[in-house]
């Protein structure tokens, strides 16, 4: 049996990173050379933030198992909680912006504890009712908490409007990234494992010593900070929230991208939300009856995909670069040399 | 296991490059429809924003083709200074959102001028971003007093305009007109609190009753979603008022009309433009007989250019139109009227002078349309008349000007 | 009297939750299934009757139509979307159910148009309102309170009396043991669909009566709160479904008559959470027992 050659962690990151530079390079010489009209610019964010709502919700239903039907509940939340910030913080720019994402992110987590701690205590089909509830019990306080209060606070059915608008490529892909590299790497420590072992088998995974509450809650409070920085770059986006922007369809529609891809795979979450954010603009410039159809289009798809393959397009699979040099490094067979060296550092 | 993992994979890609060709290939649907437009090929691009899909898309689809139709008659006719009118339809879902991208490929297209959005809150979303390119945009149907002044630095959105009454002017004029020309002294609200235009007529109305002394003893509010009013009814039935205002769009009322009758409820309605369309939309039109809504026009109104359109528009899409198609309808002929006098300065299409011109002219407006005569106040609001509109057997029937 | 009246008016929303929350409840009961298609399927019920009297059909065979398209539709969908997906993971099934739920609302809006539209209500139900010492009782109220009550009563002689109603108790209980016991268990389940089904035709004709209109969405809003009626009286449960379909009627109908109609969604659901976390199974839910 021959060596397998295995790339030593640091080398991991590294190429990890460089990658993720030039991708990063590659978007903003791709804006400032014109190439990405101000059109493509404004989907692009879009994708980013539906990447980063699908991601964060996979975290939950993909790892943890759970259904939550209330995820837009979550990035209201933090939508709201960043526009009210940005709008009366006195000052202005790139270091409040920050901190709204911040604080958008803390206030979702808040709200995912408290809503987490009673509905996780349930299984199944009633979380996902439960969470169903807490998303429109959000939405019909974003739409009434003005009258009780008697001031201008949520802006009520008119909406939450004059958001400073901050939200660009650079912020929007750097949040894309850190969700990305946090959930991957959370998912690959000790915790990680612990969800992974409550999706499989709850019952198991308690009698095998897993906090299982603890790490339910834990996966859940993660899932809506980072849904929470989702609307807070929304909020940024847009400059004007409406609560029946984050109605119990806008949670089916982040459900269906994190299914479609694969519940498990984060390459799948990122794939679907772009494809699903991109496909009814291009549908349109192609022909306005088949964008008509659009809806239907995605229902047949969605039943198609669970009956023929239930786990989603891409399963739990995941991308990895390290993983593919490795695979074509073993094939090729010039692995002697620094294998050893792999081995030693492990 | 593997074998299907890359299939997948592939699967995904592909469909990935195809969406990205589909992205760069494609042209948006257009059309310059009306072969007879002039010869010299130049076109003038005009973009139209409405939700074609999606909770609002009945309102957006008549707004649209009222829109469409009007350019199309334009056309026809030999085109604005010898060029025709190019107009790209967007459909914007009801999302601020989409509404937003959809800008953002219009002016990409180099449109000159858009008619729209719709609903109001894509509508101010657009407004916010159409500011820098200073882009002429003007509604048909977005009421609300936001939409064309920044309600934060109360200043005027200068290159925003509509061509509907705005929110508080309707519910005002439908207190005054209860208690002047009804005689009503007690007067019950039952509004949709989901919707703004809802809230902004209730407001309206009830801060003008309390000016001019008509009493409000009820004021009960609905969601959205709801169909079941008769809970709210029961209670403003137990208040036995005169009048009872019902500031909502017509598939609403016809919902609310017969419950109210079921609980015994006798007050006459009071309504707003949305009323525009609840004779067809409810079963029996005895439920609303006798009730008063303001509009911007009367279908009986003889004058020419209403039953033209009238006419028009059921030749065209085989349907009558409805407040959304009127006021929609003008705010084209507005933006066509002040593309005209920015092509009599001999203006070239699509740059800052001739939006700039646009948007004066629009402001000099001072003709009349379909739904009145128009000429904008300070706020780029329309000054006009409104309508009374009663409805009697079974007919919308013209009672005053008010 | 304002009292009277107001009780009145939740018995009947509360009879049609009730009937739809019956559909869920049954389905729920034999395959474990939240059938977010229900709704949808009162909506095409609600069309099937609006078009049919349109082109002429006398009303009372409009709504037998109505109600078989229902039977029809639930069958189908049973054996075409959820019955491939009998061993799959639950989350997939329920997944499945939301698309197929999607499908029938855009299906509808492509079909039929946005717009919501007229339904002709006085062709089927007839009359004027009753007025017993101020308290005004529609005569829709009291057909609708009637038959609701009807269908509920022959539901239960159904599942308690019959040969077929033993056997849907029985696949409930043990699927296993019950195909082993020789009952056959695809015929059952999907004589439970049709059974749930004809009882959304059935809410379907009722609501479209009290509430004149019919629109591709009508479904969502109505499916959603007879579901919560369902999951609050107990999900498998039929005495449950009853019991939560007039009390969520009831409680809508109390919130807004005392002035808080603003937040009556939000109290639905306030309750709702409230009852699972205290009875996670719901006012009259058997305790779940968890096999390892």
């Amino acid at each position: 049996m021959r060596q397998r050659f295995e790339i030593p962690m640091p080398v991991r990151y590294l190429v990890n990173g460089v990658l993720i530079v030039l991708l990063f390079l590659l978007g903003q010489f791709m804006i400032s050379a014109g190439i990405l009209s101000s059109y493509f610019q404004k989907i692009l964010l879009q994708v980013g933030v539906y990447i980063i709502a699908a991601v964060s919700l996979n975290m939950a239903t993909g790892y943890l198992g759970q259904l939550p039907l209330g995820h837009a509940g979550f990035m209201a939340v933090g939508g709201y909680t960043a526009g009210i910030f940005l709008k009366n913080f006195p000052i202005k720019g790139l270091p409040a912006f920050i901190l709204a994402i911040i604080l958008a992110g803390i206030v979702a987590g808040i709200f995912g504890i408290l809503i987490g701690i009673p509905a996780l205590r349930l299984k199944g089909d009633y979380l996902a009712i439960i969470t169903l509830g807490f998303g429109e019990i959000i939405r019909v306080i974003l739409l009434n908490i003005d009258t009780v209060l008697g001031f201008k606070f949520t802006g009520g059915a008119a909406g939450l409007m004059g958001i400073p608008k901050y939200t660009s490529f650079p912020a929007v892909y750097i949040c894309v990234v850190i969700t990305c590299l946090f959930i991957h790497t959370m998912m690959k420590s000790r915790h990680g494992r612990a969800i992974l072992a409550i999706r499989e088998n709850e019952i198991a995974a308690e009698s095998c010593g897993v906090n299982t509450t603890y790490y339910k809650t834990m996966a859940f409070t993660a899932s809506a900070f980072f849904a929470g920085v989702a609307g807070a770059l929304f909020a940024s986006y847009l400059g004007l929230l409406v609560p029946g922007d984050f109605g119990f369809m806008k949670s089916i529609e982040i459900l269906v991208m994190v299914v479609l891809g694969g519940m498990g795979s984060m390459l799948g979450s990122v794939l679907a939300a772009a494809v699903l954010t991109i496909v009814p603009f291009a549908l349109q410039s192609i022909s306005q009856t088949v964008a008509d159809y659009r809806m239907v289009i995605y229902s047949v798809l969605l039943i198609v995909v669970m009956i023929f393959k239930p786990s989603g397009l891409l399963g739990t699979y995941d991308f990895s670069l390290t993983r593919i040099i490795e695979g074509l490094i073993n094939r090729a067979g010039i692995h002697d040399g620094v294998a050893r060296k792999g081995e030693q550092s492990k | 296991m593997k074998r299907n993992h890359l299939l997948s994979l592939a699967l995904s890609a592909a469909v990935c490059a195809g969406m990205l060709t589909g992205c760069n290939g494609g042209t948006p649907s257009s059309s310059t429809a009306g072969g007879s437009a002039a010869a010299s090929g130049d076109t003038i691009k005009v973009g139209i924003l409405a939700p074609l899909t999606g909770d609002a898309a009945q309102y957006g689809i008549a707004a649209s083709n009222a829109a469409k139709l009007y350019f199309d008659q334009v056309n026809t006719s030999g085109g604005i200074n010898g060029k025709s009118i190019e107009y790209i339809l967007l459909d914007e879902k009801g999302q601020a959102a989409d509404a937003v991208v959809a800008y953002n490929s219009l002016l990409e297209q180099g449109v000159t001028a858009i008619v729209g959005d719709v609903t109001t809150a894509p509508t101010i979303a657009v407004a916010v971003e159409s500011a820098s390119a200073n882009m002429p945009l003007i509604t048909g149907s977005a009421t609300a007093a936001a939409v064309t002044v920044d309600p934060d630095t109360n200043t005027v959105r200068s290159n925003v305009f509509r061509s509907c009454f705005i929110d508080p002017f309707q519910g005002e004029k439908m207190a005054s007109f209860s208690k002047e020309k009804l005689g009503a002294k007690t007067a019950a609200v039952l509004f949709n609190s989901n919707i703004d235009y809802s809230v902004g007529l209730k407001d309206a109305f009830i801060a003008k009753a309390q000016e001019i002394g008509l009493e409000v003893v009820a004021t009960e509010s609905y969601a959205d979603k709801d169909s079941d009013f008769k809970s709210q009814l029961t209670n403003i039935n137990a208040k036995a008022p005169d009048v009872l205002f019902c500031p909502d769009y017509y598939q609403k009322v016809a919902l609310i009309a017969p419950q109210a009758k079921e609980v015994g409820l006798t007050a006459t309605f009071v309504g707003g433009d949305g009323w525009d369309g609840a004779i067809e939309a409810i079963n029996d039109s005895a439920m609303i007989e006798g009730a008063y809504y303001c509009s911007g026009f009367s279908a009986d109104d003889t004058s020419e250019a209403v039953q033209k359109f009238l006419s028009d528009y059921k030749a065209a899409y085989n349907s009558d139109p409805n407040m959304f198609a009127a006021t929609t309808y003008d705010a084209a002929a507005i933006l066509a009227d002040a593309i005209k006098s920015a092509e009599e300065a001999g203006l070239t299409p699509a740059t800052d002078e001739y939006k700039a011109a646009i948007v004066s002219a629009i402001s000099a407006t001072n003709k009349d349309y379909v739904t009145g005569h128009f000429t904008f106040d300070s706020n780029n609001d329309p000054v006009k008349d409104a309508v009374i509109i009663k409805i009697a057997g079974g007919k919308y029937t013209f009672d005053c000007k008010f | 009297m304002l009292l009277l009246s107001q009780i009145i008016n939740g018995l009947q929303l509360g009879s049609i939750y009730a009937l739809v929350a019956l559909g869920y409840s049954m389905v729920y009961g034999i395959i474990m299934l939240l059938n977010f298609a229900h709704g949808d399927i009162i909506m095409v019920g609600g069309y099937v009757a609006m078009l049919t009297i349109a082109a002429g059909v006398h009303p009372l065979l409009a709504v037998v139509l109505a109600v078989l398209a229902c039977v029809l539709l639930g069958v189908v969908i049973d054996k075409v979307a959820y019955a491939p997906l009998r061993s799959s993971p639950r989350i997939s099934l329920l997944i499945t159910a939301i698309g197929v739920s999607f499908l029938l609302e855009n299906l509808a809006q492509n079909i039929w148009g946005a717009n919501a539209r007229p339904f002709p209500n006085s062709a089927i139900i007839k009359g004027a309102t009753l007025n017993i010492g101020g308290v005004h009782i529609g005569t829709t109220a009291i057909a609708t309170i009637v038959v609701s009550i009807l269908s509920m009563v022959v539901l239960t002689f159904l599942v308690q009396k019959t040969k077929r109603g033993k056997a849907m108790r029985a696949v409930s209980e043990d699927m296993g043991t019950a195909q082993l016991m020789g009952i056959n268990v695809n015929s059952t389940i999907t004589f439970t669909f049709a059974v749930g089904s004809a009882l959304a035709g059935i809410g379907s004709i009722l609501y479209c009566c009290t509430y004149p209109q019919v629109s591709p969405t009508m479904g969502s809003m109505l499916g959603l709160k007879a579901f919560v009626a369902a999951v609050l009286g107990g999900i498998g449960s039929i005495p449950g479904a009853m019991v939560g379909g007039f009390a969520i009627g009831m409680a809508e109908v109390l919130v807004r008559a005392v002035g808080l109609s603003d937040w009556t969604d939000g109290v639905v659901f306030a309750i709702l959470i409230v009852v699972l976390l205290f009875r996670p199974t719901g006012l009259m839910g058997r305790p779940m027992t968890e096999k390892v």
